[in-house]
């Protein structure tokens, strides 16, 4: 299929950055997105062009690093799913689609459709983990955990931190986010121990770095890859009332 | 399909729902109604660096784990044993093995940019990258890497033979030189530059695949994901040589352009007897 492509191009965080528009003629329905992006850059490559910079590793859905805003919806128009999975057959013959990076502060653009989204890292690495002596097996089955809370826990662990939630959002919320990270310990034992200055750290952290507050409008929950659920909020603002 | 009709699409739907909506929203195909699409591939290399008993490298003070490794046996390593094997190397293993090593490194003071050591890395690094950007070809890394892909899925995927694996080891060494010649990178090294990046895996696969046949070639046994055409049962099933071959392949880089030395370390069982597993 014939598609025309409008695409975000920017040098660097501090350039200004504009689109340009490309024209592709021979989009096969059987191409995943990224494989139509690889398709574009080896015809710019040939020409001696610049190719278009965006992130991707996995390509199974689990990385979360090729985050782009497609027609307006983070990771594409298609629900739960993150770019790489997402088929050129849900386009028509003749679409023309637009192409940007995550817009939020706290994710410089590095270059064109590439954000800088190591302040989630920080983020996590400010309470998003527990603390254990390793190097020997603990009893097996010494801590029980109800089967519920595996459940939830495990849901809520599946965020990939791939960042749409921060895009989808109005205000650049990292609620979503930094919630299921919350979450994921606060409903098992293990994580119990150190929820208090877990909660704090993660959001003192968090507004540090100049996320935005969240209104409940919900977009990130309609637009994450993963579907998690934005009752992790709801935990969130809980664990955090609780945690002085 | 016969699971559907005889357990119904209940049960089908509560142990695979899941994975089944995910291959229909990636395929478009919906698996309750039509047969998935499914192939036996390699996973990964399967293999990975060889390190001691305290996951280090032949490089003193750098370390594998997890995946990284050739998790002491250099033999398959499918998804739940890579997990266990992340989960055993960072959990048991690393936290008593490092130490020894930092120990004895307690005293040592900051390394300094100055040092010949440093110098010479960073030379080196900076010749390998002018070296991939003065080529100043036609095509794009990802156009190599697709080619790689093709010729290490026609003929080095779980069944292989003999004659396949080195017509793919010429076609290999063909697209190496072809790649030196005529790979093009827009940009410079001095910015975020993907082609870059890809150049220098690409660059590394172009090399390791020919390893990755090499060992295949070597191994004249049928073992795992490694099926050799030539060896197996009447019945079609892998026949394994536990006489020659329990050994893992340890691999040494000798120097580019060099072949690689092999180095045997021989599988021993004390506790289990070694089995052939029956898919049957």
């Amino acid at each position: 299929m014939k598609l025309v492509l409008k695409i975000w191009r920017q040098k660097n965080a501090d350039a200004k950055g504009t689109f340009a528009t490309y024209r592709m003629d021979d989009v096969s329905p059987e191409m995943s997105f990224l494989e139509m992006l690889d398709s574009l850059n080896k015809k710019l490559v040939e020409e001696n062009k610049d190719p278009v910079a965006f992130d991707h590793d996995c390509r199974e859905g689990i990385c979360g690093s090729c985050g782009m805003f497609i027609n307006g919806h983070p990771h594409g128009p298609v629900p739960a799913i993150t770019t790489c999975h997402l088929s050129m057959r849900y386009f028509r013959d003749g679409d023309t689609i637009w192409i940007e990076p995550w817009r939020a502060k706290p994710f410089p653009v590095i270059k064109d459709l590439i954000v800088d989204r190591s302040a989630f890292d920080k983020i996590q690495s400010a309470g998003g983990f527990i603390s254990i002596n390793t190097g020997a097996a603990p009893e097996a089955n010494s801590i029980l955990a109800k089967k519920k809370n595996a459940d939830d826990a495990f849901d809520s662990s599946i965020c990939i931190g791939c960042g749409a939630c921060v895009a989808a959002c109005k205000n650049a919320s990292a609620m979503l986010f930094v919630s299921a990270k919350i979450s994921q310990f606060a409903l098992l034992p293990q994580g119990r121990i150190e929820a208090k200055e877990r909660v704090r750290e993660m959001v003192e952290k968090m507004d540090e770095l100049g996320f935005g507050s969240c209104s409940n409008s919900g977009a990130c929950e309609a637009e994450c890859p993963k579907q998690i659920k934005l009752t992790n909020i709801a935990r969130l603002n809980r664990e955090y009332y609780k945690a002085f | 399909m016969d699971a559907i009709n005889k357990q119904g699409k209940k049960a089908i739907e509560n142990k695979y729902g899941n994975l089944f909506e995910m291959y229909k929203t990636i395929t478009g195909i919906d698996p309750y109604e039509e047969p998935m699409r499914i192939y036996p591939a390699g996973h990964y290399t399967m293999g990975g660096l060889w390190v001691d008993y305290e996951l280090m490298t032949t490089i003193p003070g750098l370390y594998a784990i997890g995946e990284s490794n050739f998790s002491d046996h250099g033999a398959n390593r499918l998804g739940a044993s890579s997990l266990m094997q992340a989960a055993g190397d960072g959990y048991f293993v690393l936290p008593n093995t490092i130490s020894n090593f930092l120990a004895n490194d307690i005293r040592t003071p900051r390394i300094q940019t100055s040092s010949p050591e440093f110098v010479e890395a960073e030379k080196s690094s900076t010749e390998r990258l002018n070296k991939l950007l003065s080529i100043k070809g036609r095509q794009n890394a990802s156009s190599f890497h697709k080619r790689l892909g093709k010729i290490m899925w026609d003929y080095v995927g779980m069944t292989r033979n003999e004659a396949g694996l080195n017509k793919a080891l010429g076609m290999i060494r063909e697209l190496q030189k072809e790649f030196w010649k005529d790979l093009n990178i827009p940009g410079t090294a001095g910015e975020l530059n993907m082609e870059l990046e890809k150049a220098g895996r690409v660059a590394d696969y172009l090399e390791l695949t020919q390893l990755l046949i090499a060992d295949a070639l070597d191994r004249k046994e049928s073992c795992g994901a490694h099926f050799r055409e030539e060896f197996k049962t009447d019945d079609g099933e892998a026949l394994r040589n536990d006489k020659d071959y329990a050994y893992v392949a340890a691999w040494e880089f000798a120097g580019e352009g060099k072949p690689h030395i092999l180095h045997k370390e021989e599988l021993k069982f004390e506790e289990v007897e070694m089995k052939v597993r029956s898919y049957k």
